[in-house]
């Protein structure tokens, strides 16, 4: 181990080429991960979240346009050969796709899915050594090691999650980013889920990056949350404050859409957010937030606001932080 | 649109129902469910996956087949004829999971919104115009100007406006109830906030009742006036939102609400493993075999009865907080006694 900076991503563009012009869905993000952390993208579709998480592997789609830098263990991913990469990946770092339920080849045992990824990087290895160490994944994950033998169709949506995890898991990646985890699992499974995740981060010391839109969820299993908006960070802080405390008012709408269970105040109040997130293609010259924002003002309109340092260890871009609110009263989202 | 002249009440009684897997073994999706929703109340029904929410809500209306039980609506017993199950559709609307997958992507909004009033033939009683009930359909549903809509195809909308088309389609019939399946679970955090809000303001301009199928304890928290927790067939606990949500009774809804992120007051209990195989539904209560209390010992003095004794069907009771659980139920029995001898 060197140090304890994982992956480092600095000021990166992600550009796709479509034909009504350039969409650029990241525009200069910068974050960082620890080994041993977990860091959290939350966002709407839209956001650019998942581009951030299938770039830091270079597994972007060939139309897009990359610039920036994104550091693994201090090595370039951008700039490196062939092979280089192909040891990053399932090795260095492994991604848990968005979807595992469609994921998996249907036609493969669980087992030989494992399999794949293990031989590809040890072809040597042998079959004695290859089922322990299936044995050995899914009982980690929390699976019964009989499972290797069946097939797709015969798991729940909460097994093959596992079965995908797993799979991440195979070459022993000090970095696993995993894109929308839990998405479309009830909660007990989804609890499971969390729990197999977080117990990997505190025994094997690995860095990961979850991404999701539910913020409830990154609060509980992340230390830091990034908040991203129309392919920007607009917020960055610790987990806990980010989501009870957010400071930029994207950051407090998705907050606010998964209500505490308790809170009087959430009674027959959803909140919701008016309005979609913007083509990246048009936007404005201004906040890109603005159009949806509660608290949009005169000033918002002429830059796009920077990245600043508020409180300690917390940033947010938005220039009305810290200003009276003279004209409106917090108010709550009707339909 | 009128509000409804009576209030309605949708009630289903003992409803079993059955599917017979390919080895031959009977799986009991609905094992005897008891659920009552009235026209004007909004009403969660939540569970893990597998608990049979979802078959819960198609034998409502029609879709599902009972071995035995009961649907009516109305005070009467669900009419299974064709002609029966047309006209409590038009009272009863159930609105699907998964926007994307249940609009026609060849069917342009209007068509969509349109087939309900064209099924039930409505233009013609309504003394208005079609393009008129559709944009009227439309716009209660929050799509304005709804004549933007009328053209375009599902692919050219957001998961937030699919949602909405879907439930206009199920407005424009004007029922009195509307049964929802997970309406938000495919849905982004921001749109969530608004389709919840939507089924509220329908509540209150049209007196629509809403059954919401959901795994999702916050949504329940914010919309529903009461709530029904399923576990392998049955409803184990149900009441006012309020009491069950804060002071649950039956193990399985504190496991439920533990696991809630964000949670912090109480002490995760992640059940292990999953709901079992309703092929083979345990001996006693149900749920034993996960149960926390019986793990830890705190149902030790009815533990013989949690193993062996199956509890009965908890009654549809619209007013009160019930729970089927041996522990619960020896322990209100031990207050009882307290209160005669003092």
């Amino acid at each position: 181990m060197s140090t304890a900076t994982l992956l480092a991503i600095r000021d990166l563009h992600v550009s796709y080429a479509t034909g009504e012009g350039p969409l650029p869905a990241v525009r200069g993000v910068d974050l960082t991960v620890e080994r041993g952390q977990i860091v959290g993208v939350a966002g709407e579709s839209g956001c650019g979240k998942s581009t951030l998480a299938s770039t830091v592997l270079r597994l972007q789609p060939p139309s897009a346009t990359v610039s920036g830098e994104v550091l693994f263990d201090g090595h370039d991913v951008m700039t490196m050969r062939w092979g280089e990469l192909r040891a990053v990946r399932w090795a260095g770092a492994s991604i848990v796709f968005q979807g595992a339920l469609h994921s998996l080849n249907p036609v493969h045992r669980i087992g030989a899915q494992i399999a794949e990824p293990l031989l590809v990087h040890d072809p040597s290895l042998g079959r004695r050594s290859i089922d322990e160490r299936i044995e050995a994944l899914l009982d980690q994950v929390g699976l019964d090691p009989a499972r290797a033998r069946s097939y797709p169709h015969q798991l729940s949506g909460g097994q093959k999650q596992r079965v995908m995890i797993a799979m991440a898991l195979a070459c022993d990646p000090e970095l696993v980013v995993a894109d929308e985890p839990t998405t479309a699992l009830d909660v007990m499974v989804q609890a499971q889920v969390l729990g197999v995740l977080s117990g990997l981060v505190r025994e094997r010391g690995v860095g990961m990056m979850m991404i999701s839109h539910d913020l409830s969820v990154l609060a509980e299993l992340c230390d830091r949350i990034t908040v991203m908006y129309a392919g920007r960070v607009v917020e960055e802080g610790p987990a806990g404050k980010v989501f009870s405390a957010p400071i930029h008012p994207y950051s407090g709408a998705l907050s606010a859409a998964f209500p505490r269970v308790g809170d009087p105040a959430a009674r027959f109040s959803p909140a919701g957010l008016p309005g979609d997130p913007p083509d990246p293609r048009n936007l404005s010259a201004g906040c890109s937030f603005a159009p949806r924002c509660p608290r949009a003002a005169e000033i918002c309109l002429p830059a796009e606001p920077v990245l600043t340092t508020h409180l300690d260890d917390r940033m947010a871009a938005c220039v009305r932080i810290g200003q009276p609110d003279p004209l409106r009263e917090p108010t709550e989202v009707a339909g | 649109m009128t509000p409804p002249q009576r209030s309605a009440e949708l009630v289903a009684s003992g409803l079993r129902v059955e599917f017979t897997t390919r080895a031959g073994r009977v799986a009991k999706a609905l094992d005897g469910a008891d659920l009552v929703v009235r026209a004007g109340e909004v009403v969660a029904l939540v569970g893990e996956s597998g608990s049979g929410k979802t078959t819960l809500a198609r034998s409502l209306v029609g879709l599902t087949k009972p071995a035995a039980g009961e649907v009516t609506w109305d005070g009467k017993p669900m009419n299974r004829s064709a002609r029966g199950l047309k006209s409590l559709r038009r009272q009863v609307q159930l609105v699907l999971q998964d926007p994307s997958g249940a609009l026609n992507p060849r069917q342009t909004v209007y068509e969509s919104v349109a087939e309900g009033l064209r099924v039930h033939k409505l233009v013609a009683r309504s003394g208005k115009t079609e393009d008129e009930l559709v944009a009227a359909a439309l716009s209660s549903a929050g799509l304005r100007p709804p004549e933007g809509l009328f053209l375009r195809y599902p692919h050219e909308l957001s998961g937030g406006q699919r949602q909405r088309v879907l439930i206009a389609g199920a407005l424009a019939v004007q029922p009195q109830l509307l049964i929802a399946d997970e309406p938000v679970s495919s849905l982004d955090a921001s749109i969530r906030g608004e389709i919840l809000a939507l089924l509220l303001r329908l509540r209150e301009e049209l007196g629509l009742g809403v059954l919401v199928v959901t795994h999702d304890l916050g949504l329940a928290w914010n919309i529903a006036d009461r709530i029904a927790v399923m576990y392998l067939g049955r409803v184990v606990e149900s009441g006012p939102t309020e009491e069950v949500l804060t002071s649950p009774q039956h193990p399985y809804t504190q496991a439920l609400l533990s696991v809630v992120p964000e949670m912090e007051r109480l002490e995760p209990i992640v059940l292990r493993g999953e709901i079992p195989d309703p092929t083979r539904i345990p001996r006693g209560c149900r749920f034993h075999p996960r149960c926390p209390a019986l793990a830890s010992g705190e149902a030790d003095e009815v533990a013989d009865a949690c193993r062996r004794t199956s509890l009965p069907i908890l009654p549809s009771d619209p007013d009160g907080h019930r729970c089927a659980c041996h522990l619960v139920a020896s322990r209100a029995r031990a207050d009882a006694a307290d209160e005669v001898s003092a």
